[in-house]
């Protein structure tokens, strides 16, 4: 059912549903994608849009997400604009061709639903699958909501393609891909606008007679990633960019981070992902009861955006970082980050990292509010603190 | 003596960096010329990978892209259909990939571009074995061949991967050898107008890999052949069988004579050996006649 508030058109969609939407306004040429919870209804409901007639897509359905990712990788190179969904065990089964899609400089724009990785069997909202992948030379960005999903599918398409290196995009098993909110879905016309179509000048094409990814000596291979390091220093101002027109189009803006209530705050929590909704409500009634508490969320994870950072947690006092993740030997991966991100900084930040919602357990509004009354102030924590 | 009907168009270039002697360039040099110039090459790694590449220099005139040693089909896939996009269903995409990456680790994706029957030419250069990394085992190996990781000779037979292709009905399968190029060519031409999945191995006897004499691969070649151990034949549909070269003139002691990795076999040995061949051919034979009823 359609809701018309004010002049927008609203549709109920879930999480996953507005993926899909996302991904049909952007207009891949090919889709090779495979199913797993709780990643499915992504591939579902693009397949209904092709079937009805709605996208005009060449949708590769193999045996594997490795089959998967392989034929995106090739597919992107051949100059298609390209999309896939996944998740944690097919995320996983892909790590050796997501090296090889930065590698190949690929476009390609894939949806991963964060959900735990085995063993045990688990299928509940942890993002240490993709985070498992930071050093893959995919540019990774973290969807709090059904409608920032929908939104930041269609910019990482500008995004993957100014930089010519492949996005994920992550939301949260279930507390994204299944909750279900009125969504406003952008007019074909106006995607369009934003993400015209795009031909790369490297590309196979028998017109042209490059060949891709041949046997190269160590001063290539070298120069290889001092290129891809070049593109990256380029992604947080192309992500900037891509927000902000965007939010000029939609009234929707978005940037490399999110300070919410952070004026004058002496404590801020840093997440990422579905946490960042409980740790609103929570800053919301820290506020209220004369706490100067805020939020900052990270979006963009790769690469991070140190310098924001740095900036947004200059003049805090203590800085609690909520990780719904386990890096086992470490603890939480944000946590990590954020104190490499750090270091050497002036100031008297204290730093604690907590492990919350690890394997997809509750995490309450009440439970962050406790944190930032007891952890104020206290000097820095080195390991990590697990939360009940 | 055989007459070689085919033109070339200076489709593979000199200067390529395969072993002196090897016939996979041989039958590189024919595939490349007879798939002409609106073709995309996917490579896996293996010997073409090696021979085709060295950045920045290529020895195919076609654009080439090089994959994952598992990945050959699905990558394949992924260039066809971004061509069917761009409007252009007529270039063909043609994989080449060793045994390796064909009958072992990349058995799943091709049985998967098999199975959506994908309009893509794959080539298997078969040279049983991974050669590539200087001769170990693969599933393509033979039964009694010595590798480096079977040095007392592998104890178990080669996979039958045309028996698996068969079995997932693809319009089209053969196996050529670079003893009989005309074949060789027709086969390529005849897969080239095929709309569909098309696989073709092609029997490379590997000089180092096999220990055979510099000047004797396509000698070698030629009796795999002729003694029916590497039979050349074609099957349509997954169902029609029919032989290219019907005879099965010679016993095998000659072929294997001319390889260092059957020396170590017993007489004992030898004999087993042939009642395989000889049984093997006779349930071709039966599947060819099979097919003409």
């Amino acid at each position: 059912m359609n809701v018309i508030p004010g002049n927008k058109t609203f549709q109920l969609l879930s999480g996953n549903h507005a993926v899909a939407w996302g991904a049909r306004l952007a207009h891949p040429d090919v889709s090779p994608v495979y199913p797993i919870t709780p990643q499915t209804p992504i591939l579902e409901k693009l397949i209904e849009f092709q079937s009805q007639g709605l996208l005009d897509m060449e949708l590769l359905t193999p045996e594997s997400e490795h089959s998967a990712m392989a034929a995106c990788i090739s597919a992107s190179v051949t100059g298609a604009r390209v999309f896939t969904a996944t998740s944690s065990q097919g995320l996983l089964l892909m790590h050796e061709l997501l090296h090889y899609a930065s590698g190949a400089r690929s476009s390609i724009v894939m949806f991963n639903v964060n959900r735990t990785p085995a063993s045990p069997w688990g299928f509940w909202p942890d993002q240490l699958d993709s985070l498992a992948q930071r050093d893959t030379g995919w540019v990774q960005l973290y969807s709090e909501s059904p409608q920032e999903s929908l939104d930041t599918v269609i910019q990482a398409f500008r995004i993957a393609e100014s930089i010519q290196l492949p996005v994920m995009v992550s939301h949260d098993a279930f507390y994204v891909s299944h909750s279900v909110e009125p969504i406003e879905v952008p007019e074909q016309d106006m995607v369009t606008e934003f993400l015209p179509r795009f031909t790369p000048d490297l590309r196979l094409d028998t017109g042209l007679g490059q060949s891709f990814g041949a046997p190269i000596d160590q001063a290539t291979w070298n120069r290889s990633r001092r290129d891809m390091d070049a593109a990256m220093g380029q992604v947080r101002n192309v992500v900037a960019g891509a927000g902000r027109d965007w939010g000029a189009l939609t009234g929707r803006d978005y940037g490399p981070l999110e300070q919410y209530r952070c004026e004058g705050a002496k404590t801020v929590f840093v997440t990422m992902g579905s946490l960042c909704g409980t740790v609103r409500e929570a800053v919301d009634a820290l506020r209220g009861a004369g706490h100067a508490v805020g939020l900052l969320k990270v979006r963009l994870f790769r690469p991070l955006p140190a310098s924001d950072l740095r900036q947004a947690l200059q003049g805090i006092e203590t800085a609690l970082v909520l990780d719904r993740n386990y890096s086992p030997g470490t603890g939480g991966v944000l946590h990590q980050e954020l104190k490499s991100v750090l270091f050497g900084m002036s100031g008297a930040l204290q730093l604690h990292g907590f492990l919350t919602g690890v394997g997809g357990v509750n995490v309450s509004s009440e439970t962050i509010q406790k944190l930032a009354v007891d952890y104020a102030r206290i000097p820095t924590s080195l390991n990590p603190i697990w939360v009940e | 003596m055989e007459k070689i009907n085919y033109t070339d168009d200076g489709q593979f270039c000199s200067g390529h960096v395969a072993c002196g002697g090897c016939v996979e360039a041989l039958a590189l040099r024919v595939i490349l010329n007879t798939i002409g110039n609106d073709a995309v090459g996917v490579v896996a790694p293996s010997c073409s990978a090696v021979i085709c590449g060295g950045y920045p220099m290529s020895s195919t005139k076609i654009p080439v892209f090089h994959t994952t040693l598992e990945s050959g089909a699905a990558s394949a896939s992924g260039v066809k259909r971004a061509l069917l996009a761009q409007g252009k269903p007529d270039t063909t995409v043609m994989c080449l990939a060793g045994d390796g990456g064909t009958y072992d680790i990349g058995l799943q994706a091709l049985s998967s571009a098999a199975e959506r029957n994908e309009d893509i030419l794959y080539i298997c250069f078969d040279n049983e074995g991974y050669m590539n990394t200087g001769g170990q085992k693969s599933s393509a190996t033979p039964m009694s061949a010595a590798t480096g990781s079977t040095p007392a000779g592998k104890t178990t037979r080669k996979k039958n991967l045309i028996e698996i292709l068969a079995a997932h009905r693809i319009p089209y399968i053969a196996t050529t050898s670079p003893s009989h190029l005309n074949d060789m060519a027709a086969k390529i031409e005849k897969a080239k107008g095929i709309r569909g999945m098309k696989v073709i191995i092609v029997i490379i006897p590997c000089l180092p890999g096999w220990g055979i004499a510099d000047d004797a691969a396509v000698k070698t070649a030629r009796l795999a052949v002729e003694t029916g151990v590497f039979p050349l034949f074609e099957v349509e549909g997954g169902l029609e069988y029919r032989l290219t070269v019907d005879t099965k003139s010679r016993s095998i002691e000659g072929y294997l004579g001319l390889q260092k990795r059957y020396r170590h076999l017993s007489e004992t040995d030898v004999t087993a050996l042939q009642d395989d061949v000889d049984q093997d051919w006779a349930r071709l034979i039966q599947r060819v006649e099979n097919s003409a009823m």
